[in-house]
């Protein structure tokens, strides 16, 4: 194990910022990406539902 | 299949000088935008030479994608360039006359005129012979990569930003190639590696892109 | 049977609607094994401290920013050469998420370069040409979403990608070059720290996990154009 304490994990040895700033931005990205594609694929699938003229 | 490439060359010119000025917004363009950088950044002759090679390039560069357009809009808009697609003459050929006669009435100017600048930013008569000559050798290579984006995004409504998006990246090594050559000169180098590269660059963009322009007016337009 | 009968839009939809769920799981459990293996078990850097950590996630999303792009050239490709709708819808799908991986091995790049060199920005090899790669994507991306009709959409971005896939060595070769001659005022961002077998395998398991979420994510896509473009088919009214 790395670190002592769940402090120290975030602290990263002084390079919290840059990890959890990459890590973060990273995941969030991802989740926006996820979250995006879901609500097309179910929009998609309404508008057949509701006969959407092309 | 030489004289069709020299008729439409012939005519593309023909059509340009009819439209002077229109024709030459490219090179006001040009000279203006490479005139805002001292302006802008500082009139300062040191820093003028450093970043001159730069500055010209990238105007040129946009200045290129300004008017690539032109290559193919008026005649797809009268109908001529469906008829030039049906015609039994090569499109490649075509598409290669095309080209020639819009680096003649947009390229080569810049080409011309590119010393004046180079003499507003203070650079020295090596430095100056060696951008010309890049430029010489690179702005057909803009002529060309510009026609397949011209080609692609044929009569779309949003034509123009999108080519620059559409063909910018591509010319990234000729710009670097430009561009090192000039810084070459000023480091007391020989420029003629990376004009080499530049010309090699410009011998397959001259074989590969007419070829690319010519699928993609079939496709823009089928 | 014979791997072709999915180029049948209704098949890859049901084919994809099947898969999609699996690799979701593997990209999680890729992905927190990885996660895992990287922070609990690999040790600490000794030049870069715990900096280097970044890598685990930089370098399997640059590795999938070139594949992604590599895939949607070889499928528009064959959408155009075949006339193969299933394969340009396909190539269409994937391009987002190729654009998402570029955009991420940039940002993470900065930020392992900012702690290392000192900069938030290098205009090293790699991160240039990355950069490049994102302005490649997203001129597919804006070229295809500009043309209404899909055929023309799918075979007008086909040819651009082509083009930029065959562009990609001669614009990796021209910025590395001009890196080199410009050596003295620009470190190359990513001298990955001497890998320790876990270190590897942190960054693997993120490889595979990555890879897994980028078919979940373009099956889901592929199966939203699918709807979208073949709305007048038949199969479709009876969803």
């Amino acid at each position: 194990m790395n670190w002592t304490s769940w402090g120290a994990f975030f602290h990263m040895g002084g390079y919290g910022l840059y990890v959890w700033g990459a890590y973060g931005v990273t995941a969030f990205v991802l989740a926006l990406e996820i979250v995006a594609v879901r609500r097309r694929a179910a929009r998609a699938r309404a508008d057949l539902q509701h006969g959407v003229a092309e | 299949m030489s004289a069709m490439w020299l008729a439409i060359t012939r005519r593309d010119l023909l059509l340009a000088r009819r439209r002077r000025v229109e024709a030459l917004l490219p090179l006001g363009f040009f000279v203006l935008a490479a005139g805002l950088f001292p302006i802008g950044v500082s009139p300062e002759p040191q820093m003028l030479r450093q970043i001159a090679p730069g500055v010209v390039w990238v105007c040129a560069l946009l200045a290129a994608m300004l008017s690539v357009t032109q290559m193919f809009s008026s005649d797809h808009l009268d109908g001529s360039l469906e008829q030039m697609l049906l015609a039994p003459q090569s499109l490649v050929a075509l598409v290669a006359g095309k080209v020639l006669a819009h680096w003649l009435s947009s390229g080569l100017p810049l080409v011309l005129v590119s010393p004046l600048i180079g003499l507003m930013f203070d650079m020295d008569a090596r430095s100056i012979g060696a951008m010309t000559a890049s430029l010489l050798l690179g702005t057909p290579i803009l002529s060309l990569l510009g026609a397949v984006g011209a080609a692609l995004t044929l009569g779309l409504r949003s034509g123009a930003a999108l080519v620059f998006l559409v063909v910018l990246p591509l010319t990234v090594p000729a710009l670097i190639f430009g561009t090192g050559a000039v810084g070459a000169v000023a480091a007391g180098l020989s420029p003629q590696a990376h004009l080499s590269l530049l010309g090699a660059l410009l011998i397959v963009s001259g074989l590969a892109a007419p070829l690319a322009t010519a699928a993609a007016l079939r496709i823009s337009l089928e | 049977m014979k791997w072709t009968t999915y180029a049948a839009p209704s098949r890859f939809y049901a084919l994809a609607g099947r898969l999609t769920p699996w690799c979701w799981a593997a990209a999680a459990l890729f992905g927190l094994a990885g996660l895992w293996t990287g922070f609990a078990i690999a040790p600490t850097d000794f030049q870069q401290g715990d900096a280097y950590r970044i890598i685990f996630i930089h370098v399997p999303a640059a590795w999938m920013s070139m594949v992604i792009y590599l895939a949607m050239a070889f499928w528009a490709a064959w959408g155009w050469m075949l006339n193969a709708r299933m394969a340009s819808m396909y190539a269409r799908a994937l391009a987002p998420t190729g654009a998402l991986f570029t955009f991420v091995a940039l940002w993470t790049g900065a930020f392992w370069g900012k702690p290392t060199w000192g900069t938030w920005w290098v205009w090293d090899a790699r991160l240039t040409s990355e950069f490049i790669l994102l302005m490649l994507y997203l001129g597919y991306i804006a070229l295809t979403e500009a043309i209404d009709d899909p055929r023309r959409s799918a075979n007008a971005g086909a040819l651009l990608a082509l083009v930029g896939a065959v562009n990609i060595p001669v614009i990796y070769f021209s910025v590395k070059w001009w890196n080199t001659l410009h050596q003295g005022s620009t470190i190359s961002v990513g001298a990955a720290p001497k890998m320790v077998a876990t270190m590897l395998t942190a960054m693997l398991l993120m490889t595979l996990s990555f890879w897994a979420y980028s078919f979940a994510v373009a099956f889901t896509r592929a199966r939203a154009v699918v709807l979208e473009q073949e709305s007048e088919a038949e199969w479709v009214r009876g969803l």
